[in-house]
């Protein structure tokens, strides 16, 4: 018991706390707006040694380089765009955690689209195709020899009436 | 029964094959980057078939007076290899003995950017395994940036005009030395 109140208690601390950044202390620039824009900068580029964490999560050697870099080019006067232009230069545009719409990746982003389109085509065509079965079968009633047949069939199996089998 | 089950047998036999079908492609295309060594993890270089990256690298400390340092006008008037390499790096010293090789070919100079070291350490490492580089600049983390490298070693290969033609992550074993490696060196000294 005590030991689950220990659990409790530290995994509300963890919850507590905001979600942990890889910046170190030395890396954070006095300029509280600039160092803004660094850590959403940072946020939208990836590590490329660890490759599925953003630089601003990352512990690595080059995430750090990269953390810095952004920083110095925001404090010389870059705009967000030009610090990421820069780097997405060197590092083409997989460094992009979210990845720019263009030609080359039309298929990723309308691929989806345009499949959920093709289903819900199919879907149409296949509901489309059920219901005049339907319609017609209710507009047509049973014919005298028809029902004598069906009562037949329901009784043999005991559903006409209350039989033990229900 | 039979007219309309007839009539409507060709599209929905289709609709069942369609499965199989969008099954059948994802497999074949699954199993062809299974199958074709494609490793995601090499990124290809944006850097490709443009002029090599504005920078000037120090020479090692210490070594000022014996190698000289590394800079973007050191790349121009012959094929040029440039070899990211450190000595806490294991992976370049099985590479080394390639490298080595390359720099033994006539009409080719090979040049190293050291990455993150300690002097002490890459003059060490250098004394021990050989030393293949006509230049070598000491790279404190930026260099490497400045040329989209990511992980060591790397290698760059330069044509006479100093604009990069070809990239190569990782080790060059002695296959991909013959494979790859001289191959494009050679093309690129015609």
């Amino acid at each position: 018991m005590r030991l689950l109140g220990a659990l409790l208690a530290l995994v509300l601390t963890a919850a507590a706390l905001p979600a942990a950044y890889a910046v170190e202390p030395g890396e954070v620039l006095k300029d509280q707006a600039l160092e803004k824009r660094a850590r959403a900068i940072s946020k939208r580029l990836r590590c490329l040694v660890c490759q599925n964490q953003s630089i601003d999560d990352s512990d690595a050697g080059l995430a750090r380089d990269l953390r810095i870099l952004v920083r110095e080019r925001l404090t010389a006067g870059d705009s967000d765009e030009a610090v990421i232009n820069f780097i997405v230069a060197r590092y083409g545009d997989f460094v992009l955690l979210r990845p720019p719409v263009k030609p080359a990746t039309f298929a990723l982003w309308f691929g989806p689209l345009v499949i959920l389109l093709i289903a819900g085509f199919g879907v149409v065509v296949f509901l489309r195709r059920r219901r005049p079965e339907r319609a017609g079968a209710a507009a047509k009633p049973l014919d005298a020899a028809e029902k004598e047949r069906l009562d037949a069939l329901l009784s043999e199996d005991g559903l006409a009436g209350d039989g033990p089998g229900r | 029964m039979s007219d309309s089950a007839t009539a409507r047998g060709g599209p929905s036999r289709l609709l069942f094959v369609l499965p199989v079908l969008v099954f059948g492609v994802l497999a074949a295309v699954i199993a062809y980057f299974m199958l074709s060594g494609h490793d995601p993890r090499l990124l290809p270089s944006t850097l490709i078939d443009k002029p090599a990256p504005q920078f000037t690298l120090p020479p090692i400390k210490g070594w000022e007076d014996r190698k000289p340092g590394l800079s973007t006008a050191d790349l121009k008037g012959t094929v040029t290899v440039v070899n990211f390499f450190a000595s806490w790096c294991v992976p370049c010293l099985a590479e080394h003995p390639q490298v080595t090789a390359i720099a033994k070919l006539k009409g080719v100079q090979v040049v190293g950017i050291n990455h993150k070291d300690r002097p002490a350490a890459v003059k060490d490492w250098l004394t021990r395994h050989g030393d293949p580089y006509a230049r070598i600049g000491a790279d404190a983390g930026r260099g490497a940036i400045e040329w989209g490298v990511y992980g060591m070693p790397e290698t760059f290969i330069l044509d006479k005009t100093g604009r990069i033609r070809f990239k190569h992550v990782g080790v060059i074993t002695p296959d991909a030395l013959k494979a790859k490696i001289l191959p494009v060196i050679r093309e690129l000294q015609k």
